[in-house]
């Protein structure tokens, strides 16, 4: 295992992050989860991020997304350095740059498809047809245009998660997260998810950063990374 | 964040609680029904002072003078002697007709008789009136049997103690003292004051109780509500009287002052210690309604939905569950209570009064201030915990 800041060549980087730590208190102690981590990510890149449990991998996901906080160290996004943000500039930028995709779809059980993938619409100054004109690419870009009035638990767990890259999309955001997108799901429907996320790198240019403990879907990957007690180290995809 | 982006959020939250409250019908109606407790408790306490006040205000006339010995705050602490009783009653400003000046002079005394209720025994007032008594008070006719005959032991019953009191059956003889007297009418006196008394002639109860040629009090016609300053100008200026003047409706609103204001205190009192109660179940209610949600709550706030938005919807719940408390309470008190007549001990008279709860649009109103200022403050900290929950924490949340 490779210690050293996994460093990238010159190009377009949209995700630089530069001697990052990230410390929890855990009652009296401090719990560095993150340890002086640098790493950049190119613009149109799929990452995988691997590591065991307790790796440091979620919380790497969620500094980059904007959900966190570094307690030391510098993340620059797009060129915007994100760690200065204020918390309410950091969720209007999440809105308009993260498109985040979780394990378990974070669906609201009370919407249909259509109106949960408006949500991060409504953060817009976008007119309601506007909106739902948007809503209905996204559900014929994942394939659930025909489910578009279905609430979550009339869906099954594979359009569930389509659902939720359809939300993660519509707003056409500069970045991916995806925490382990296929981990609740069977083969088959992981495999139409990775497919999915794969035709969005590939044909729409959408730089996705992948949480996963799944080598299957981690070769799906250009880059697969490592994090292990806090530190990096790169394979390939 | 635009305007429109503020309201958009402030919407979707609102509306994603609202559609979840199915889901939490068991909780959110501890807080309803706290909330409408409490509310019905405050209605009929401000209902009954409302009913009081109601009593005594259709008591009370401008254009009749009320006379009493001076210094006396009651009637049954007045006594007026039958030369002060001639020199006041040909004022200046007392009406006259061809039968004379239209005044009553009236005694007033307090018998015993068992509640219909609770058999318990209570202050009635056993008024002896004039003749032209009856013409002093609006609306004053029988509704059953007759009116007493002079020089009679006969009573008739005003409405409102005749079904609140036993032993006064129409046709009943009843004793007070060592004398009997015979039920022999009802009447009722357009809701008043009198109508929780018991009337007989001013003679007979006058020569029974030994008072002479005295009585207690003096109701005068006035020629119209002006006169008033004019009759006590007239007496004040006469060095045989010492008496005061005033209005029926002045004379009603003194004696009503100590139970309006206890009423008052009272209700206030056990409202805002049942409110305490109350505002915990409507925590309780939101704490649970936003644990339910935390990770729904974390999802809009990782997508980029602010902290206010969540905040607000989640005082917007509170208020509503609390305004339903208010409705319920309201509504329960106003089917259950209004119009409902009760007895009360008058501090005024030492005497008990007989009223009908009395629900206003007012006090329903207050009503529901007060239940939905109860859901806002329950709201209000379980709405900030919403807001503040780490995000990373809540999505995490199972």
């Amino acid at each position: 295992m490779n210690a050293m800041p996994v460093e990238v060549a010159a190009g377009t980087s949209i995700v630089r992050i530069r001697d990052l730590v990230k410390d929890y208190r855990r009652g009296a102690e401090t719990v560095r989860v993150l340890d002086g981590l640098s790493l950049d990510i190119q613009q149109g890149d799929f990452v995988a991020l691997m590591g065991p449990s307790g790796s440091g991998k979620s919380t790497l996901l969620n500094l980059i997304g904007g959900l966190d906080r570094p307690t030391s160290g510098t993340l620059e996004v797009d060129g915007l350095r994100v760690d200065e943000l204020s918390e309410g500039s950091l969720g209007r930028w999440r809105a308009d740059h993260v498109g985040f995709i979780f394990q378990m779809y974070n669906l609201l059980p009370v919407l249909t498809a259509e109106r949960n993938v408006e949500l991060p619409l409504l953060l817009t100054n976008l007119d309601r047809e506007q909106r739902m004109r948007r809503v209905a690419a996204a559900l014929k870009l994942v394939g659930l245009e025909h489910r578009a009035r279905h609430r979550p638990r009339e869906l099954s767990g594979g359009q569930e998660q389509r659902v939720g890259i359809a939300r993660a999309i519509v707003t056409d955001p500069t970045l991916l997260l995806c925490d382990e997108p296929t981990g609740d799901l069977d083969r088959k429907s992981g495999d139409e998810i990775l497919n999915l996320l794969e035709a969005l790198n590939a044909e729409y240019g959408k730089t996705i950063i992948m949480v996963t403990h799944d080598p299957h879907a981690a070769e799906r990957a250009h880059r697969v990374i490592h994090l292990d007690k806090g530190m990096l180290s790169e394979g390939s995809g | 964040m635009s305007l429109r982006s503020a309201f958009n959020q402030l919407v979707t939250v609102t509306a994603m609680n609202m559609r979840n409250l199915p889901s939490r019908v068991g909780t959110s109606l501890v807080a309803v029904i706290g909330i409408g407790g409490v509310v019905a408790v405050l209605v009929s306490l401000l209902s009954m002072g409302e009913g009081f006040r109601a009593a005594l205000d259709l008591s009370g006339r401008e254009d009749v003078a009320m006379i009493l010995r001076g210094g006396s705050p009651d009637e049954l602490s007045s006594s007026i002697g039958r030369e002060e009783y001639n020199a006041i009653v040909i004022a200046p400003g007392i009406a006259r007709d061809a039968r004379g000046p239209i005044v009553s002079g009236e005694l007033y005394s307090i018998v015993d008789l068992p509640m219909r209720s609770t058999g318990t025994g209570a202050n009635v007032p056993l008024r002896g009136v004039g003749e032209r008594g009856p013409e002093l008070r609006d609306g004053f006719h029988i509704v059953a049997g007759r009116m007493f005959q002079s020089g009679q032991n006969e009573v008739i019953v005003g409405r409102g103690a005749f079904s609140q009191f036993e032993n006064v059956d129409l046709g009943r003889e009843v004793k007070w003292g060592s004398q009997k007297w015979r039920v022999v009418g009802v009447f009722e006196a357009g809701g008043s004051v009198s109508e929780s008394e018991i009337w007989t002639d001013a003679v007979v109860l006058r020569g029974i109780y030994r008072r002479g040629n005295t009585v207690q009090i003096i109701r005068a016609q006035l020629t119209s509500a002006e006169a008033l300053p004019i009759v006590r100008a007239a007496l004040e200026k006469d060095p045989r009287l010492n008496v005061s003047v005033r209005s029926e409706k002045a004379f009603y609103a003194d004696q009503s002052r100590i139970l309006l204001a206890l009423i008052k205190y009272v209700g206030t009192t056990i409202a805002v210690l049942m409110g305490v109660g109350a505002v915990f179940a409507a925590l309780n209610t939101m704490y649970s309604a936003v644990s339910t949600r935390t990770r729904e709550i974390a999802t809009l706030r990782a997508l980029g939905f602010g902290a206010a938005p969540v905040v607000t919807s989640v005082l917007l719940e509170s208020a509503v569950l609390g305004l339903l408390g208010g409705v319920v309470g309201g509504l329960l008190v106003y089917f259950g209570l209004n119009g409902y007549q009760a007895t009360t001990l008058n501090f005024g008279s030492f005497s008990q009064l007989t009223f009908a709860f009395t629900v206003t649009p007012r006090l329903l109103v207050t009503g529901l201030w007060y239940s939905l200022i109860l859901g806002i403050v329950g709201g209000l900290l379980p709405g900030i915990r919403a807001a503040r929950m780490p995000v990373t924490t809540g999505l995490r949340e199972l």
